[in-house]
């Protein structure tokens, strides 16, 4: 059990501080970069919750596609230093006594009903596996999964569309 | 199995990091990925309650939240592009007029 806290405590330790890297870096590509270790350490957690697909899907879609996409922008724009000076001077103040106040909350929700909270058992072998979770997708949540092929169509449909060039 | 409040909790944390990152950043791809780490964060709480209710739905929903960041990132990037092209800043305190 012990190591198990131990893993956890590292790995969420390298979550936390990759984010706040990816918040407080003034270079884009920088925190694209920070974001993506970010997905990554995700994903290990994945792994130990026992879901190795999606830890897969993660390190694919997420941090492979999505940041690579990320990434082509920010180069194709050269658009990775920006200034950092808001319009208006009460801004950050505001954001971080709000942002303190979210977090002090949701903490004290998820620890005070952590008693109401299931331990979990140990789930089978094949849980989480490509078998189950396809044996899933295609019979119980069969219809979400075309509607969600109409949605990539429109936003490709859309992506298209809009970096056209005007005639 | 750690208690499954530690896992919410992180969640909470790195969500928490998303919601500032998207209100004290003004470069419009760096609040983008703000919401990205939120989206991320929502997924960790999904699949620790799939772990620990040994449920599977949970971890088919991470599924469909991936392909909506998917879709979300691909017409949220042509967008920003097309912002570019006609203010050449990306700076949200710019974007103060519509079809300018």
């Amino acid at each position: 059990m012990s190591t198990d806290l131990v893993i956890f405590f590292l790995l969420a330790s390298l979550a936390v501080v990759t984010a706040l890297a990816m918040l407080f870096s003034s270079n884009a590509v920088y925190a694209a970069l920070f974001l993506i270790l970010n997905f990554a350490t995700v994903a290990v957690f994945y792994l130990l919750l026992s879901a190795p697909f999606i830890a897969l899907a993660q390190v694919t879609v997420y941090a492979g596609a999505i940041m690579v996409l990320f990434l082509f922008v920010i180069m194709l724009l050269g658009a990775e230093r920006t200034g950092r000076t808001p319009s208006i001077w009460w801004l950050q103040p505001l954001a971080l006594g709000l942002g303190l106040v979210l977090l002090v909350e949701a903490l004290y929700f998820v620890f005070s009903q952590r008693g109401a909270l299931p331990t979990g058992g140990t789930p089978s072998a094949a849980f989480g596996g490509p078998t189950m979770i396809g044996a899933t997708l295609f019979n119980q949540y069969l219809l979400p999964f075309e509607v969600t092929s109409i949605l990539l169509l429109t936003a490709m449909i859309g992506a298209i569309v809009l970096s056209r060039r005007k005639t | 199995m750690l208690p499954v409040a530690y896992y919410v909790g992180l969640s909470a944390i790195l969500f928490t990091i998303g919601a500032l990152g998207v209100l004290i950043r003004r470069n419009s791809i760096v609040i983008f990925m703000s919401v990205e780490l939120m989206l991320n964060a929502a997924n960790l709480a999904f699949v620790a309650f799939a772990r620990a209710y040994e449920a599977i739905s949970g971890q088919i929903f991470v599924f469909f939240v991936m392909t909506v960041a998917a879709a979300e990132v691909a017409v949220g990037l042509a967008l920003i592009v097309a912002i570019f092209n006609t203010k050449q800043s990306i700076d949200v305190d710019q974007m103060n007029s519509m079809k300018g």
